[in-house]
């Protein structure tokens, strides 16, 4: 059987495979239905320093071959995530897990990056600088080169923990995005976030989603964050963590082909609830049809 | 909640722009007000539809066609289907005290024949209020009856029953609980009338339908809930209405 163990910014994994945040809540209830232990790791719901309930209903939206989103970063805020989700986490989850953050303000992210770093279940801090659907705040940072920088150096002086840097596809030049939070002390960088689209109801002639635009993901989105992944992997030495539209085993290979060194998987979760489960357990297979021996030796491999 | 593929047995329409499915298999763990999730060949999102029926051969959903996902179904006559199941709180039957009433509208009504069946035995009289806007759009009718039963029909435009709303068929009526399941503009019309406790099955979009996108969160004196997790069903005090 081939080699799935990678090392994400010094820390291993048995597979590079990671549920996406705001796909996965904080896990358990996943857990009810597999043994969330044979993850890579998973992404915990978005959080902020304070709680927040969201956008208004309608949320979601469907298209050809993926959905749009505008959920809005729904959380119960930093100190209950750490005084109750994270507890019950700790139940049915082992190994160390990938915290999400987003704020609105650079003292927010340091605020909550700091607060989870203490965690000791806490591996990664993935810094969410790409929410599209929270108004004055996450997308912003990470459409600036300058602010996303700013985030990324504020949150790297108050943690030990590796900082993952997550990045919006909604701009011109991702590279240059992903270098200037290299330069500012990032561990790794994390992509893409979904798509700022928007769809309309024929019957009523209105948006379909009460916050008029949404984040779009699902398989449709796969081919643009593949070429994201590629072009970020070609611009930074740190390690990618490649996701978007990731339905299936040979969706993993190939993002790793393209450069990530993990690989999140999102709104597949929603439609198979067991999808990181089935994907892992695929890929041992997938990589002898394609002679893969060890996936850390394909990061990358397109050259 | 469970997942699996089953084989459709039946799939008939029984009014207008309404079809009832019969689906294969051990479905005894559905409580009543819950709902099944159908993966659609083709379309990215499941569809959510709740329960009309189940037990440990089978399961029946009554859906009405409003989209391309339940025109797709509508045109499934036979072959498997995949389900997530048991998804959604289901209705509170111990609360129902001695002579509950259940009021649906359109195809808020199948869970109520569902409910309606678990609690016979343990009340001594189960009054059901079904509404709908016109004589083509009425159905169950004959099972309820079955059931044993009061049944009041109304259509808003008087073509069968009670020419009315379901608010119209409750005046004069004494029960010990309710049980709504609709649309919004009448749970909020039968919430406004009732005079006991009470619980209501919401409908909203949703991404998965079973806890993990936040995709159909509402606000609640009791807190942020998830309609699919959390609800479908809230309890009377505990519903803030929003829109």
């Amino acid at each position: 059987m081939g080699e799935m163990k990678v090392s994400l910014c010094g820390i291993e994994l048995d597979n590079p495979v990671i549920p996406a945040s705001g796909t996965f809540g904080f896990g358990y209830e996943f857990a009810e239905l597999y043994d969330i232990n044979v993850l890579g790791t998973f992404s915990f719901k978005g959080t902020t320093r304070e709680m927040r309930f969201g956008n208004p209903t309608p949320r979601i939206a469907e298209c050809a071959s993926g959905m749009l989103n505008s959920v809005g970063l729904q959380n119960p805020g930093v100190e209950k995530v750490i005084e109750e989700e994270l507890p019950k986490l700790k139940k049915c989850f082992g190994k160390k897990v990938m915290a999400n953050v987003s704020g609105f303000a650079v003292e927010d992210y340091v605020y909550c990056c700091k607060r989870l770093g203490e965690c000791e279940q806490v591996g990664w801090l993935e810094v969410n600088v790409s929410c599209p659907n929270v108004h004055g705040g996450g997308m912003s940072f990470g459409t600036d080169a300058k602010s996303a920088a700013e985030v990324t150096s504020a949150v790297r002086k108050v943690t030990d923990k590796p900082v993952i840097i997550k990045l919006s596809p909604n701009v011109t030049d991702i590279a240059s995005i992903a270098r200037a939070c290299e330069d500012a002390g990032a561990d790794g960088i994390s992509l893409i976030n979904t798509l700022l689209g928007m769809r309309i109801d024929l019957k009523k002639k209105k948006p379909l989603l009460a916050n008029v635009t949404g984040g779009l993901s699902g398989a449709a989105v796969f081919p643009v964050a593949l070429r994201m992944v590629y072009q970020v992997h070609k611009a930074v030495k740190i390690p990618v963590v490649g996701m978007g539209g990731v339905s299936c085993a040979e969706d993993v290979i190939e993002m790793m082909l393209a450069g990530a060194t993990a690989v999140e998987v999102g709104a597949a979760n929603l439609i198979n609830p067991y999808a990181c489960r089935d994907i892992i357990e695929k890929l041992p297979e997938v990589m002898d049809k394609y002679k893969i021996t060890s996936l850390k030796d394909i990061i990358g491999g397109i050259g | 909640m469970n997942s699996g593929i089953y084989d459709i047995i039946c799939n008939r329409k029984i009014a207008a722009g309404v079809f009832l499915m019969e689906i294969a298999g051990d479905f005894s763990d559905m409580r009543p007000g819950q709902f099944v999730n159908i993966k659609v060949d083709g379309l990215y999102l499941r569809r959510p539809v709740s329960v009309h029926f189940a037990d440990k051969n089978h399961l029946s959903i009554i859906y009405k066609v409003v989209g391309k996902g339940t025109e797709k179904l509508s045109e499934t006559a036979s072959g498997r289907l995949d389900l997530l199941t048991g998804l959604g709180n289901g209705y509170d039957l111990s609360a129902s005290g001695r002579t509950p009433l259940l009021v649906g509208g359109g195809v808020g009504v199948p869970p109520l024949y569902y409910l309606a069946s678990r609690l016979i035995g343990s009340t001594d009289k189960i009054t059901v209020i079904t509404g709908f806007n016109t004589a083509d759009e009425v159905f169950s009718q004959d099972e309820f009856r079955a059931l044993g039963v009061d049944l009041i029909l109304t259509t808003a435009d008087g073509s069968k029953g009670i020419k009315g709303f379901v608010t119209d068929a409750m005046r004069g009526l004494e029960y010990s609980y309710v049980y709504a399941c609709g649309p919004e503009p009448m749970l909020k019309a039968v919430y406004n009338v009732s005079e006991t406790g009470g619980e209501f099955s919401f409908e909203e979009r949703m991404g998965c339908g079973f806890g993990a996108c936040m995709g159909c969160s509402c606000k609640t004196l009791y807190g942020y809930k998830r309609i699919c997790k959390d609800g479908p069903v809230l309890k009377k005090e505990e519903i803030i209405w929003e829109k």
